[in-house]
């Protein structure tokens, strides 16, 4: 197991959300502390790709606060991309350019908003490629690749921002079944390296596996929040109504 | 002997003369290709924003040039402006300002049925790479987006080549009005004259709107890959 720093690298406080009337999520607090693994649970439609969402400024929240390594960041009207540069996220979509090739995909963040050397960002993106077994295709276009590869590269792009953490919208969740192990593989490793990581996900095993801790959201609330030990335990007994019906 | 009707297109400068009139149809048309595919992109996008009063604005032009009919706004041009405001526009000039304005107008709402027709998540996903928005547009959205329309842009180039036709009401000798003025000419000597005149400018017309076309479909089949 990897020792947790104190250090609280994402923290959440009374984040509010609306849609018109109906209100999505009723006040979320959240830490994540540097090199752990939150992984959210819960029923469709709970709020937690939304709650995921707001993270890093795709929806407005009405209510509370956002803070990045103990800067508020929500509220910022233009200064989101900044922001964006440090929070990686991937999302269920393949969402891969597809006019670009899968070199080309990688580096336009780190050239374009980061404005590094492509040279040297060429190089970070080769290792990361290399590692995710994916260097040969790195002059492919994305149409040319399977769901499992598209969304591993998907992964190295957010990582080649050199990101202080990674967000997870269920990205297994559109993947044919055979292809779901080799992208949670490529995210335990992460983990295991001790990558910053919320995971919004269905897979109940991989989130054992990965969670240093699970957090259970339902009707836009947490309505729990445990080490996976714990949680799974729970949920088989006496756990509260609302988990029980998810499993 | 059969009537050899054709003879009259290249009877004296009858040929070049048809050519010189192509070339004027040819140059207004690109001039108002030029425009259409600057203007046509910021209209467009300009259709897209969050404000609503620019997109009121875009879709008041956007109707305003389609509802009344190119010709018309010939006319207000050429004659109306010269009236009302004291202002000669040479007809050529006019007709520029027109068919560029037609552009833009069918330009910028292809572009707008582009960009729109591009799946959301492109966007986050760029601005999720700590791209901007305008970084977004210009790296993601914009070359997609082109791809997308380069066929019905095609179709609209060569739908403003044929319609410069029009231009000949205002005054503009260009090519068919070239080829009318050889057929006054010649009708008595050959009665025929008109169906060869006219045949000749159909083939050049072809002659012009053809490769545009066949040069849309290998870009779109070079994207497509």
């Amino acid at each position: 197991m990897k020792k947790k720093s104190p250090e609280k690298v994402l923290e959440v406080k009374g984040l509010k959300k609306f849609y018109g009337e109906s209100e999505i999520l009723q006040g979320i607090d959240l830490a994540v502390h540097r090199g752990e693994v939150v992984v959210i649970l819960g029923p469709s439609g709970c709020g937690k790709s939304t709650f995921l969402r707001c993270l890093n400024g795709l929806e407005e929240i009405q209510q509370g606060e956002i803070r990045l390594n103990g800067e508020q960041i929500n509220g910022a009207v233009n200064g989101w991309h900044r922001v964006r540069q440090k929070i990686g996220m991937v999302f269920q979509n393949y969402e891969l350019f597809p006019h670009m090739t899968i070199l080309e995909n990688i580096l336009l963040g780190p050239i374009k908003a980061q404005g590094r050397k492509r040279s040297e960002a060429k190089e970070q993106a080769e290792k990361l490629l290399e590692r995710i077994g994916l260097l040969d295709k790195r002059d492919a276009y994305p149409a040319q690749l399977s769901g499992g590869q598209k969304q591993r590269v998907a992964i190295v792009r957010a990582l080649c921002m050199n990101p202080e953490i990674m967000l997870f919208d269920e990205v297994t969740a559109s993947l044919d079944p055979e292809m779901v192990r080799e992208v949670l593989d490529v995210m335990l490793e992460l983990a295991q390296q001790g990558m910053t990581m919320v995971i919004v996900t269905h897979e109940m095993n991989f989130a054992r596996a990965v969670a240093d801790r699970i957090v259970f959201v339902d009707q836009g609330l947490i309505v729990e929040r445990a080490a996976p030990e714990i949680f799974f335990h729970a949920a088989s007994d006496g756990a509260g109504p609302q988990v029980l019906a998810y499993f | 002997m059969p009537d050899w009707g054709i003879s009259v297109v290249f009877e004296g400068q009858n040929f070049s003369r048809l050519l010189i009139g192509l070339l004027v149809s040819l140059r207004i048309a690109a001039v108002a290709v030029f425009f259409a595919a600057v203007g046509g992109v910021v209209l467009g996008l300009l259709m897209t924003s969050h404000c609503r009063l620019v997109r009121w604005a875009c879709r008041l032009y956007l109707e305003a040039i389609r509802i009344i009919p190119i010709l018309v706004w010939l006319f207000l041009f050429y004659f109306g402006l010269t009236k009302i405001f004291q202002i000669h526009l040479s007809a050529e000039i006019a007709a520029d300002i027109v068919f560029s304005l037609w552009g833009i107008a069918e330009m910028g709402d292809l572009v707008r049925g582009a960009v729109t027709s591009m799946p959301r998540h492109q966007l986050e996903s760029g601005m999720a790479i700590g791209l901007t928005k305008l970084q977004v547009y210009r790296h993601v959205i914009i070359p997609q987006a082109v791809r997308r329309l380069i066929p019905s842009a095609i179709n609209l180039a060569t739908r403003l080549i044929k319609t410069t036709s029009l231009v000949v009401l205002i005054g503009v000798v260009e090519v068919l009005k070239v080829g009318q003025q050889i057929i006054e000419v010649s009708i008595l000597k050959t009665p025929t004259a008109s169906f060869w005149v006219y045949a000749i400018i159909f083939l050049l017309y072809f002659i012009v709107c053809w490769p545009i076309s066949l040069y849309s479909k290998k870009l779109e089949r070079k994207w497509q890959s």
